[in-house]
């Protein structure tokens, strides 16, 4: 599956389109996080615990992504985009969406 | 016993003020010594390439950051906030943080074999909420992401 943020996959030329597709996932890290991060908050500095989440999240949502795209048949998914939503304190919303293609 | 009490707070601000700012210092030589090791890595905006471009394989490729501010800065922030205007204290926080994005972006684009990332996007949201007067995680994450292609580009 190839995955790309451009209106085409750069060097190949799409021949049909299949629609949205989309994939998104919440995830919430354990309170032992919770509690490390609380403390790396008083001296500031990157919240490694939290970037793991998001980072390990976002691309859950782009496996169900791109699961999806495979079930229609697509072998490609261009001009995908990125929202997130923090639904609760250490808990937050990843979704990735994009339009499923296929390219020759 | 008031006393300790009384004191916790300054002492608090005070050493989160020095903590902050040695991270601070330490981080920022951290990503010009990495920037200045990252320029075999070119990031565009632009998404139309030039005609004489001939891309061989592409991949998605990202970086995040979740950064927070320290409490001695947040504090400070706080007080500009009643008054308005640029809060300054707050910038250097968020440079940093898309610096940083960017430099991880980069190096998965170079792990994977690519020399050029295009039509490079920065996100920025709030992780949790700020709503508990300044006690509660004020994390914001920065992601870029792009398509990494590789291009020989002369």
């Amino acid at each position: 599956m190839l995955i790309s943020n451009t209106q085409e996959i750069p060097g190949k030329k799409i021949v049909e389109f299949y629609g949205v597709v989309s994939g998104s996932t919440v995830r919430a890290k354990h309170i032992g996080r919770d509690i490390m991060a609380g403390l790396k908050n008083v001296v500031g500095g990157e919240l490694t615990g939290y970037t793991e989440l998001l980072s390990e999240a976002r691309g859950e949502a782009i496996r169900r992504m791109s699961y999806q795209a495979e079930e229609t048949g697509a072998n490609a998914i261009v001009n995908v985009r990125f929202a997130t939503s923090s639904v609760a304190q250490g808990a937050a919303e990843l979704f990735a969406y994009g339009t499923a293609v296929s390219v020759e | 016993m008031e006393l300790i009490s009384l004191l916790v707070t300054p002492v608090m601000l005070l050493g989160a003020w020095i903590t902050g700012s040695i991270l601070e210092r330490h981080h920022l030589n951290n990503l010009l010594l990495r920037e200045s090791g990252s320029t075999d890595v070119l990031a565009i905006t632009v998404e139309d390439l030039p005609e004489d471009w001939h891309p061989e394989s592409s991949d998605l490729v990202m970086g995040n950051v979740v950064i927070s501010q320290d409490y001695f800065k947040r504090v400070a922030a706080g007080i500009k906030g009643v008054f308005g205007g640029n809060i300054g204290v707050f910038e250097p926080l968020l440079e940093r943080a898309r610096r940083e994005a960017l430099l991880r972006m980069k190096a998965e684009a170079r792990a994977r074999g690519h020399n050029t990332v295009i039509n490079v996007r920065l996100e920025t949201s709030r992780m949790a909420s700020t709503a508990s007067k300044g006690r509660g995680t004020a994390g914001v994450e920065i992601l870029a992401f792009g398509t990494a292609i590789t291009v020989n580009r002369g």
